[in-house]
């Protein structure tokens, strides 16, 4: 079952860098951009200078459906931080392209006693520009097909 | 290379030790230690020190064992492994005595959780156990973190939430007769399933409380064990393992690989297979890590963590006791000290002389696994030679 989504006051943003920053401003043209190895053909995340299987340097973002499925999730229902109340989503998604390459992020939108292991989700971009701080579009993930 | 033994061992109580520093407990862990040594011991007879510590709140490690100690004139290095720490500790002074350095070492390991509020610990030690660029932001703590773990150990195989209440309620009545112990209360499975949730799928028993602790062991060569005790308890393995730090890179999330690479490091070096071990210390930071960890560590096959809690193989009467002291979950868990103390419980064990005492146990395990479970130690402990 689906909710509607408030999105919170504050949120812990990165200062995205060289590697990061398709990943955090993809959103901007509303396109979730993971790393792929062009030597080996496998995308990878988090972002890095080399691929993590096959260490070879060529390496870039491509975008990708932004379409998943969860692996895991956990519930946060202690107050970690003053804004994120709880409770609150965090989750592995195995994207559609590849199924071992997992994006960490939360899941909104969904009750969490709802949620489960194999759910299909979509991606959605949160935009922040926070003062002082670096502009970014957060990829969070929603139910497939509902309107957070 | 040459044979390693414990003589000595002791701990101080793990508890929230707020009317004690680190300076304070790291010589009470040696006092109990040295006066543990049957035939008598001088403190000026150490020739070198490895000393695990987490985190350090009063400053400098290896300066602090040394100056606490009195122990100036010998070599003392700090060993830091994620809550891998303190079979690391273990590990690195059996490697220095097995290879002829020196005769008599010390092993210390310490921690103060409780300097810091509750509320407060698991950030400070983000940078500890987690990837902080990518996880710290999303709200994964370190129990979230392993309740990643957990909830997908359960959604595959047959173990439920009920099999890890049971993990807590055995470590918690295991606990009741250790007198170093931290929670020696029982508790129930009704309770385990209906305490607040910290992070699903853990309630709040199903997580280790926060602890302040030492514990120390005196590790010698077999040329000189006859000085010390005519009981020596062999190091007859060591090992540890590593995995990759990030989550996402993790293809099997319902198993631990460092945990599989530590034990079978220790199992070949000590020439048995899993199912010698009579007697283990699982590292139960997490109720469920303790289910995973009897598959990691071959007591089980695969899946098979369920079945096994289900038939009270675990308990003090079954026939794989593991966690007689308590368990991290009961006994407590200062990082540093946890794999130390460990290898106190098994000392104790090995020499008949143990608050829980079985019937002649000849192996005994110690495992950590620790940081974002991408490292695991383990040390086998005989009371045979070879």
């Amino acid at each position: 079952m689906t909710t509607d989504y408030v999105r919170p006051e504050r949120r812990l943003t990165p200062i995205p860098n060289e590697q990061t920053t398709a990943f955090w401003t993809g959103g901007k043209d509303d396109q979730l951009l993971i790393y792929r190895c062009k030597s080996c053909g496998h995308f990878f995340h988090p972002p890095a200078p080399a691929c993590f299987r096959c260490r070879s340097l060529d390496v870039a973002p491509e975008p990708v459906s932004g379409r998943g499925t969860v692996a895991t999730f956990t519930v946060n229902v202690q107050p970690w931080l003053p804004f994120m109340p709880p409770p609150y989503i965090v989750a592995l998604i195995d994207l559609e392209e590849e199924s071992d390459v997992r994006v960490l992020t939360q899941i909104v939108g969904v009750d969490p006693q709802e949620i489960a292991i194999g759910d299909p989700v979509e991606v959605f971009f949160e935009h922040w520009s926070p003062e002082g701080g670096a502009e970014v579009w957060v990829p969070l993930f929603r139910p497939a097909g509902g309107a957070a | 290379m040459r044979r390693v033994a414990v003589v000595g061992a002791g701990m101080t109580q793990f508890k929230e030790h707020f009317d004690k520093g680190i300076k304070e407990l790291i010589p009470e862990a040696v006092a109990e230690m040295e006066a543990s040594v049957d035939k008598g011991f001088e403190r000026s007879q150490i020739e070198a020190a490895w000393f695990g510590e987490l985190t350090t709140s009063d400053g400098f490690p290896s300066g602090i064992l040394a100056d606490t100690l009195g122990l100036l004139d010998i070599p003392v290095t700090r060993v830091e492994n994620a809550c891998a720490t303190g079979n690391d500790a273990v590990r690195n002074a059996t490697f220095a005595v097995a290879s002829g350095a020196y005769d008599v070492v010390l092993v210390v390991g310490a921690d103060k959780v409780r300097e810091s509020s509750a509320r407060s610990t698991f950030w400070e030690w983000g940078a500890l156990t987690r990837d902080m660029a990518w996880d710290f932001p999303l709200g994964l703590v370190a129990p979230a973190n392993f309740a990643l773990h957990a909830a997908r150990y359960l959604h595959e195989s047959p173990a439920t939430r009920e099999h890890m209440a049971k993990v807590a309620v055995k470590n918690h009545r295991h606990a009741l007769t250790n007198p170093k112990a931290q929670m020696r209360f029982e508790i129930t499975v009704d309770q385990v399933l209906n305490a607040p949730t910290v992070v699903a799928p853990f309630g709040l028993y199903d997580c280790t409380p926060q602890s302040d602790g030492a514990a120390a062991l005196l590790v010698v060569s077999e040329d000189v064990v006859d000085r010390y005790t005519d009981k020596p308890v062999w190091v007859r393995g060591v090992g540890l393992g590593m995995d990759r730090v990030m989550h996402q890179h993790k293809s099997d999330l319902t198993t631990f690989p460092p945990t599989v690479r530590a034990a079978k490091a220790a199992y070949s070096m000590a020439g048995i297979e899993a199912s010698d071990i009579d007697v283990a210390e699982v590292h139960d930071c997490f109720t469920a890590v303790e289910l995973i960890s009897y598959e990691d560590l071959g007591f089980v096959e695969r899946f098979g963590a369920a079945d096994f809690v289900d038939k009270d193989e675990t308990t003090f009467e079954g026939s794989l006791p593991v966690n007689l002291s308590g368990g991290l979950k009961a006994k407590g868990h200062p990082p540093g000290a946890t794999g130390v103390s460990q290898c106190v419980e098994l000392f104790e064990q090995l020499r008949g002389d143990a608050h829980n005492q079985l019937d002649d146990p000849r192996y005994g395990l110690a495992h950590n696994i620790g940081g974002p479970t991408a490292v695991a130690a383990v040390t086998v402990l005989s009371s045979i030679k070879a």
